[in-house]
């Protein structure tokens, strides 16, 4: 059960730098309750949702979604950072299962996934938000979110490994995530949008996502009026988006773990 | 014959146009120290990974412990520690914590990686440290808890990538304290360094490589020998042409006067006491003399020789290593 063990180890490692780096501490606490506050107070007193409804109720699955999504960075820049630091080698050197490596990570970032959407939901619970699908359905949305997450995290961990330092996965990682996040059915609904941002917004991902948690949440889904397939399908779109991301991105990933550690 | 516990030949390895190793061989004979000598950018550290199995040879082979670094590499990692260059621990994790990971990834269960982990912070007086996050660590305190992380399976085989560039004196000299402990305890140890007086107080064998290649190996005394012998340096207070005449008896080659006729130099066949017994020579001679010096020749200045260009200088400004027989 050497695998067993060496995976438990390095995720437990990765939980801990979670808890001790500063930066991505606050990624996932602080920062979830501030964009929950900030989003629902700014924004919800000037978005008037097609259809009716709180903007309040609208957005808690957004920020959700969004707060996931930003938070997928702390996978690249921590991979990044471990590559370019010897531990890595070290690992090697003790016969380290392989795979606990990357998969340790990933396990870690579901974790941290599940804690910054309990400061989401519960900042969310005690401003008023409130899900109005049964249990069940609820814990299907957040399921999906964890789904989403962990899918992105296998992205951003590609990037890391392509990165050359934690500075640069960092930066090429805002650049991605961050109009991943926001070009999307979030944070406003898509119908003002362009005409090409909007079919954008239709098919990223990240609405599939936050489309499907509103319908499980039953809260206010102005995107069901949409014809684009994902906003027809959000749960199906949902989970196929995310189990591609996973086929792709986690033979991507230890295929360039495998070079990045070869020479 | 003795067992090789590592032994490697023709190690090749090039990356891009850069040829890091040429043809290497080595042997180290169990329970001896090997030291790698050579300047930055020689292929030490190149060496030192593939015998690790961190890297794979282009050419040639290796065996560490009896087993092929490249066709039974997680053999080799069981009976291998290392302690490389770079940082390799964690900096968000405490000494303790680092130690304890190290020990639960090798394969110990939960109760005797803490044991063990308790045991080398004692060993290397870091227990007062165990606690403190890595980031706070000193370079010594760091450098100690690297070599700790290295021996908490206790391995037979030791690699040792410059264990103390960058150190201060202290650190330096405590450092080679642990170090000569350990092969007090029977391990093997692979050690490389860019500094001659650390190779000449730790190791059993030097190879000297520079460019990928190894351009002489032995003792250090053997390696002193292919340079020639010991050197004596006399300076007298006034000139006298008799001097180099009053010398004759005790050199092994001609006497160099300098331009100024005061500073005599000589090939000389090191004996004890030669200093003393040259000043009551030329004493008896009435020659006045400010200075005496026998000078052993340093492995700078094997290196010197060896490859026409000198290595990089100590840490703690001694330049030149060299055993020094002064008499006012």
């Amino acid at each position: 059960m050497k695998e067993l063990r060496d995976l438990v180890v390095l995720t437990r490692r990765n939980l801990v730098h979670i808890k001790r780096e500063p930066l991505q501490l606050s990624d996932v606490t602080v920062q979830p309750v501030l964009f929950t506050l900030l989003f629902v107070y700014v924004f919800g007193s000037g978005v008037v949702l097609p259809g009716g409804g709180s903007y309040k109720d609208f957005a808690i699955a957004g920020l959700l979604a969004m707060n996931l999504t930003t938070s997928a960075m702390g996978t690249a820049v921590g991979l990044s950072s471990d590559l370019g630091s010897g531990v890595i080698d070290r690992f090697r050197t003790l016969a380290v299962w392989r795979p606990a490596v990357l998969v340790g990570r990933s396990f870690a970032d579901v974790l941290t996934a599940a804690i910054c959407s309990a400061f989401v939901a519960v900042t969310g619970l005690l401003i008023g938000w409130r899900p109005e699908g049964t249990l069940l359905a609820t814990l299907g949305g957040f399921g999906i979110f964890l789904l989403f997450g962990y899918a992105l995290s296998w992205g951003c961990a590609c990037l890391g490994m392509i990165s050359k330092s934690a500075e640069s996965a960092q930066s090429v990682g805002l650049v991605i995530l961050f109009p991943l996040a926001i070009v999307s059915n979030a944070l406003v609904p898509t119908e003002h949008m362009p005409a090409a941002l909007r079919t954008i917004a239709d098919w990223n991902p990240v609405s599939a996502v936050t489309s499907a948690a509103r319908e499980l949440f039953s809260n206010p889904n102005p995107s069901a009026s949409i014809h684009a397939w994902p906003m027809q399908h959000p749960l199906l779109a949902a989970v196929l988006w995310s189990v591609g991301m996973i086929a792709v991105f986690a033979p991507l990933a230890s295929h360039l773990y495998r070079r990045r550690t070869t020479d | 014959m003795t067992d090789l516990m590592i032994e490697a030949q023709g190690l090749e390895k090039r990356f891009g146009a850069t040829v890091a190793l040429d043809g290497i061989d080595l042997e180290v004979p169990a329970g001896s120290i090997l030291g790698v000598l050579g300047p930055n950018g020689a292929g030490k550290t190149t060496a030192v990974r593939i015998l690790t199995t961190l890297s794979l040879p282009d050419a040639g082979s290796a065996r560490v412990a009896g087993h092929d670094v490249v066709g039974e590499a997680v053999e080799v990692q069981r009976k291998i520690g290392v302690t490389a260059q770079d940082a390799t621990l964690d900096e968000l994790m405490s000494g303790r914590e680092n130690l304890v990971m190290i020990g639960r990834l090798s394969g110990l269960r939960r109760t005797p990686a803490a044991a063990r982990a308790r045991e080398l912070l004692a060993q290397f007086g870091l227990t007062d440290a165990a606690d403190r996050l890595l980031k706070t660590y000193s370079g010594g305190m760091r450098r100690r808890l690297d070599l700790a992380a290295g021996l908490v399976t206790r391995p037979p085989v030791l690699f040792l990538d410059e264990p103390t560039t960058g150190l201060d004196p202290t650190s330096r000299a405590r450092m080679w304290e642990v170090i000569r402990g350990l092969v007090a305890d029977g391990v093997t140890l692979l050690l490389t360094t860019q500094y001659l007086d650390e190779a000449d107080e730790l190791a059993d064998r030097i190879v000297v490589i520079d460019h990928g290649r190894v351009i002489a190996g032995g003792t250090a005394a053997e390696l002193k020998a292919q340079i020639g012998g010991a050197r004596l340096e006399v300076t007298l207070s006034e000139p006298r042409p008799d001097a180099a005449a009053a010398l004759e008896e005790f050199v092994a080659g001609p006497v160099h006067v300098s331009h100024d006729g005061r500073r005599l130099r000589a090939p000389v066949r090191s004996v004890a006491g030669l200093a003393t017994t040259v000043v009551r020579a030329l004493d008896g001679a009435a020659i006045t003399v400010d200075d005496v010096e026998v000078h052993q020749p340093s492995l700078d200045d094997v290196f010197f020789a060896l490859t026409g260009h000198p290595t990089a200088p100590s840490p703690d400004g001694e330049e030149t290593a060299q055993a020094k027989e002064v008499v006012a």
